[in-house]
């Protein structure tokens, strides 16, 4: 039993790798707004999936290497990605049984609240930029999400992680 | 957030993740990579006659242009002995690479593959130029590679001056890459379309008489204040993948709070900035 733990955390470790990964890639710069928060679908998959596993602890730490990796604030990545976590886990049981659309709708609300937050964190700063370019990348992670979440799906069974 | 915002104590912290994070910045550069070594070693050979054939010609333009140069400078120290003016003192440079990583992007920023790990000094504030004119900045050295922010940047405003006639101005960043907007400039400024904007070196971080940009648009509206300039960045931001670091006070570094002054407490010679001033 401990066996098949520690290999679930390793494929838990490499999607997130992936996910760091695919938000680094150089893309035009057009495209480069609308990619989705990949490493958000993966962290929010991820709470629903294994909220005993996976949760705020881990959204921090993944939001702190998102805030060095892309030269933020350090923090402010940090902070959006655990609220995120605690309202998935949150809303876990309730995620879980709903049709795939809705659940894509729950992701663009989740979103939007990360995109607030972060604007907030700019305008203090500021820096903002228009909201709207905040509203794309929601728009598009939670348009990915029913692909993100099919795959992530496989995989889990796949593994049989728990 | 304040800490980092307003002070630099989570630095070690900051560079002590980007450890970690380079690996993954180093997966995403080698498609890249692999891509120039690629088009290296199967070129064909007619290309590397055509390109040696430029590059011949080029090496002749410039080595001729440099003679003259060699005189230039001489006599340029000659004149400043006779005005008692302290010479300006050597720049040293350094090649690096870009990283091809994409980051925030409501930035406009760009990460390079020289740390404070290589030995080479470099400190945040430092300059670097890539072939054509002035990129920007370092903002933040971590032990393999570093994050810059360019001159386009929205935060991002360098002093420059007028080649033509030393007007002196300031290029602030608009978050486009092909524009930089020159502010608080009146209505009746001597300035043109085509103009070339250089550094002057004024605020001391960036050093004198680098390109920076043409002046493309000037619209006058006799109801506002001032005079809307756009400018062109001559740095090719989107496309250079070597650029220069420049040491602009030769060995010392620069005092992070007042880059005037060294951390030696030499003073960085204020010609400088003296230089803008008499230009003008």
């Amino acid at each position: 039993m401990k066996k098949i733990t520690a290999h679930g955390g390793n494929i838990i470790l490499l999607s997130f790798i992936v996910a760091f990964i695919l938000s680094m890639i150089p893309l035009p710069q057009v495209l480069q707004l609308i990619r989705p928060e990949f490493v958000l679908i993966v962290l929010i998959y991820w709470c629903i999936a294994l909220p005993n596993r996976v949760g705020v602890g881990i959204g921090w730490l993944a939001g702190l290497v998102f805030d060095v990796s892309s030269d933020a604030l350090l923090g402010q990545h940090a902070l959006t990605f655990a609220l995120i976590a605690y309202l998935a886990i949150k809303l876990h049981q309730r995620i879980r049984v709903f049709p795939i659309w809705q659940q894509a709708l729950t992701i663009l609300v989740l979103m939007m609240f990360q995109a607030t937050i972060t604007l907030w964190i700019k305008g203090m700063l500021g820096d903002a930029p228009a909201f709207y370019i905040f509203i794309i990348p929601a728009i598009s992670t939670a348009l990915f999400w029913p692909i993100g979440y099919l795959l992530m799906r496989q995989v889990r069974r796949y593994y049989q992680i728990n | 957030m304040t800490l980092d915002h307003r002070t630099t104590y989570v630095n070690t912290l900051r560079s002590s993740i980007a450890v970690l994070v380079y690996p993954f910045q180093y997966i995403v550069n080698f498609p890249a990579n692999v891509g120039d070594w690629a088009s290296d070693s199967f070129s064909s050979r007619k290309t590397l006659q055509e390109e040696n054939a430029t590059l011949r010609t080029q090496n002749l333009i410039l080595t001729t242009q440099l003679q003259k140069l060699n005189f230039i400078e001489s006599e340029n120290i000659h004149l400043r002995s006779l005005l008692e003016s302290s010479k300006r003192v050597g720049e040293r440079i350094l090649i690096a690479e870009l990283l091809s990583v994409d980051m925030d992007p409501y930035k406009q920023q760009v990460t390079i593959n020289k740390g404070s790990a290589s030995g080479d000094d470099i400190y945040p504030g430092q300059p670097f130029v890539d072939a054509k004119g002035v990129m920007g900045k370092l903002v933040h050295i971590t032990p393999f590679s570093s994050t810059a922010l360019l001159i386009t940047d929205p935060s991002h405003s360098l002093p420059v001056q007028l080649n033509r006639n030393g007007l002196r101005a300031i290029a602030k960043g608009t978050g486009s890459q092909s524009r930089l907007e020159i502010p608080h400039l009146p209505n009746n400024a001597d300035i043109k379309v085509g103009d070339l904007l250089v550094t002057s070196g004024l605020g001391c971080v960036f050093p004198v008489g680098y390109p920076v940009a043409t002046v493309t648009e000037i619209n006058i509206d006799p109801s506002l204040p001032f005079a809307e300039v756009i400018a062109e960045p001559i740095a090719e931001l989107d496309r250079s993948s070597e650029i220069l670091l420049v040491w602009p006070g030769g060995k010392a570094k620069p005092n992070p709070s007042n880059p005037c002054q060294m951390e030696s407490g030499l003073e960085l010679e204020k010609n400088n900035a003296a230089e803008g001033i008499k230009a003008s």
